[in-house]
């Protein structure tokens, strides 16, 4: 097997000996929390653990919430209601699940621009980032499909919005649509659906995590540095890498325990602060609330999809050229997967030889924008669509695009990088200092 | 004490969350002191008793409240009514039995009515509804530190009647003129060239609920409108969470927990590491 050299489980008694022959289980345990980890890593390497844990939650409370909750479109909000006020701790599981999903989302955007910034996508880790970029997109979807089940206004509204997208694409979008609601609106098929699959894709995510996990132990992770563990001998790795258990364990967990007080002072003390107060007033096809807006973790790729209209020059052309076929909505739904596909395809995009932005002068300054780019497409998602915002979503949108397409390929070219240090071990020891000892003994950063 | 807001229009919706958008128009907000507000704010148990007294002799002739199940007047944290007085309660109202089909009178296990009136909508939990239009200028901060908001806006609606404005001097016919309730019609002559109110609020159907010594409270308070609108929307509150005490207590104690925690590990996190960190010397 590939991957760092390390000491393996051994097993010792009889007994252990016995199942280790059998079935490797323990074996397999050991490699994967005793793994050889980078000792640089630092704090923007603990999102993985937050995530790990927000799927955990996730799938605990979600679990714990269908006991009580009734998919159907008389009883869906009245169930929520039962849980919120009839239900032993059902305020606290629903707004835990209700909040974790911000939390889930805060934490994996964090944890791709951490992936973006230090280079972590590119080779040998390109598995590792096309299977995180799947688990991302079925993270949006059990989002949304979660958001539908409480059946408020938003839900219904929002639900109506977006399978409305699949219906602009031409010739089959309609036939596309009316399969995904299970008939010609959202109704009670469409609820049946979205909360079948709202409890299998987190199942699915979980495999996708194994895999996501098992792929980069394989290569190893990345680091600050980017650059790579020796591997020529067990000594030598062990110069660059501290085991993951107890180091990254407990480090993680302190980061974990932080993050987690400031979750539950928000559950505690606010937790509608993040949500659309119209949810709470349940679903009714008859009344369109005045503005439709899609939780804060969709908005940047909202405001994408509506960034490009009618009268945009690339939307004419792409519609002169294709006689029509895609037209405005179209163009619009292609952008908004296109600035994910876009981000997924980066390890190819991305020319460059050297993998940490650390030692990449231009690049630094170009991701800084890319990280403001995203902040202001949010804050523009927000916005009603009118102007300024529609001319500023327009541009945040194109340097979203011309990011990955223009800026990442051409930099590889025109950038002259920085010396990067020979080996971890000597990063980490600059950081720390040659003398080192309990004097500099400080977290990481 | 009461200090009135005017809420900004758009410049001051520019820097709301996605959560606090509202309509076109502006609306006037009157920032009220709840007991209820505040991190450790607590309900006053006096006032939602009041409170539902209103709502009984006021706003139940059209509305209804029909997720809060009368049993829960009992409850700690709420109006705390002692049980007896929750069946008697109970019993005022004429249930059709769910299994039976019969009219029997109610027990604390039923829930209150719905609304009885086409249009009036259900109060249950209008005050989360309405929580995304809390002050100071809409940023949705003050849900922290003045409570969520939505008692506000309900103590708003029911005080701010006032004579149609100059733009519209004869209003809309069966339709009353509010400087709160931004969700109603607005008649053209006050909207400007883009379509945008000039106005504060809008048409509500609602004629004028409260005026005062409109009911006599059993405590002996003076019922006068900004004293019932204000029990009343603390009531209203209450019945759209009706565990805020109990949920902060649980976030409090968790983040102490947590703070407690936090500390342990770090302290471990800084001796695991100090090893490796010396070792490199």
């Amino acid at each position: 097997m590939a991957g760092i050299p390390h000491d393996h489980y051994e097993p010792k008694s009889t007994g252990e000996k016995w199942l280790h022959k059998r079935l490797p289980i323990v074996g397999l345990m050991y490699d994967t929390i005793m793994i050889p980890t980078p000792k640089n890593l630092n704090w923007m390497w603990i999102w993985g653990i937050v995530l790990t844990f927000c799927l955990a939650l996730q799938i605990i409370t979600g679990i714990v919430l269908v006991m009580h909750y009734t998919p159907h479109v008389d009883h869906a909000f009245a169930s929520v209601e039962h849980i919120m006020r009839n239900v032993n701790g059902g305020y606290m599981i629903r707004y835990l699940h209700q909040n974790g999903a911000s939390l889930f989302f805060i934490a994996v955007y964090l944890h791709i621009f951490r992936g973006l910034y230090y280079g972590s996508y590119k080779a040998p880790r390109e598995i590792t980032w096309i299977i995180g970029m799947l688990i991302y997109l079925l993270m949006m979807a059990t989002a949304f499909m979660g958001y539908v089940l409480p059946w408020g206004q938003m839900s219904f509204w929002g639900a109506t919005v977006i399978t409305g997208l699949f219906g602009a694409i031409p010739g089959v979008g309609g036939a596309i649509q009316t399969w995904l609601l299970g008939g010609p609106a959202v109704d009670n098929a469409t609820l049946n659906r979205f909360f079948s699959l709202h409890y299998l894709l987190p199942f699915v995510i979980a495999g996708l995590v194994a895999v996501h996990i098992w792929a980069f132990h394989t290569t190893g992770n990345n680091n600050p540095t980017g650059v790579e563990v020796r591997r020529g001998s067990k000594e030598e790795a062990a110069k660059d890498t501290v085991p993951f258990w107890p180091y990254y364990v407990i480090k993680d967990l302190f980061a974990l325990a932080i993050i987690l007080a400031v979750f539950f002072a928000i559950v505690g003390f606010m937790p509608n602060y993040l949500g659309h107060p119209d949810n709470y007033i349940e679903a009714n096809p008859l009344a369109t609330p005045a503005h439709i807006v899609p939780e804060w973790y969709f908005l940047p790729f909202y405001a994408i999809l509506r960034a490009f209209t009618a009268d945009v020059w690339v939307v004419i052309a792409a519609e002169w050229i294709t006689f029509g076929i895609v037209d405005a909505k179209f163009f619009g739904v292609l952008a908004m997967f296109g600035a994910i596909a876009v981000m997924a395809l980066a390890p190819w995009l991305d020319t460059s030889s050297v993998r940490s932005g650390r030692y990449r002068p231009m690049f630094k300054w170009w991701f800084a924008l890319l990280v403001i780019d995203f902040i202001v497409l949010m804050w523009v998602g927000a916005m009603p669509a009118e102007e300024p915002y529609a001319t500023i979503s327009l541009i945040a949108s194109a340097y979203w695009f011309a990011y990955f397409l223009v800026i990442l390929p051409l930099l590889g070219v025109i950038e002259k990088p920085l010396p990067q240090p020979a080996t971890i071990e000597d990063d980490f020891n600059a950081h720390y200092g040659k003398s080192g000892g309990n004097a500099v003994a400080q977290p990481a950063e | 004490m009461i200090r009135k807001i005017a809420l900004g229009t758009v410049a001051a919706l520019a820097l709301t969350s996605g959560a606090a958008l509202a309509a076109g128009g502006h609306k006037e907000i009157t920032d009220v002191d709840f007991a209820h507000e505040g991190p450790f704010g607590k309900f006053d148990q006096f006032q939602l008793q009041r409170g539902l007294q209103v709502y009984m002799e006021v706003c139940s002739a059209c509305h209804g409240l029909k997720y809060v199940p009368i049993r829960t007047l009992a409850d700690e944290g709420g109006p705390q009514l002692p049980e007896d007085q929750v069946r008697a309660f109970a019993e005022q109202f004429t249930i059709t039995d769910a299994e039976t089909g019969e009219d029997r009178p109610g027990k604390p296990t039923d829930h209150f009515p719905a609304s009885g009136m086409e249009g009036a909508p259900d109060l249950s939990l209008m005050t989360k509804a309405r929580a995304g239009f809390s002050g100071p200028y809409g940023t949705g901060m003050s849900q922290l530190f003045n409570g969520m908001g939505g008692a506000e806006y309900m103590y708003s609606v029911l005080t701010h009647y006032e004579e149609n404005p100059e733009c519209a001097p004869d209003g809309i016919d069966g339709f009353y003129y509010n400087t709160s309730f931004d969700k109603g019609a607005i008649p053209d002559t006050c909207k400007d060239e883009n379509g945008i109110s000039t106005i504060p609020g809008s048409w509500i159907a609602m004629p004028p609920p409260l005026m005062d010594d409109l009911i006599t409270y059993q405590d002996g308070t003076a019922a006068t409108t900004s004293q019932m609108a204000e029990d009343v929307s603390s009531f209203l509150m209450w019945a759209a969470e009706p565990k805020l005490m109990d949920r902060r207590e649980s976030g409090f104690k968790a983040v102490i927990f947590l703070v407690i925690l936090a500390s342990l590990l770090y302290l471990t996190n800084k001796r695991i590491w100090a090893g490796v960190k010396g070792k490199t010397a």
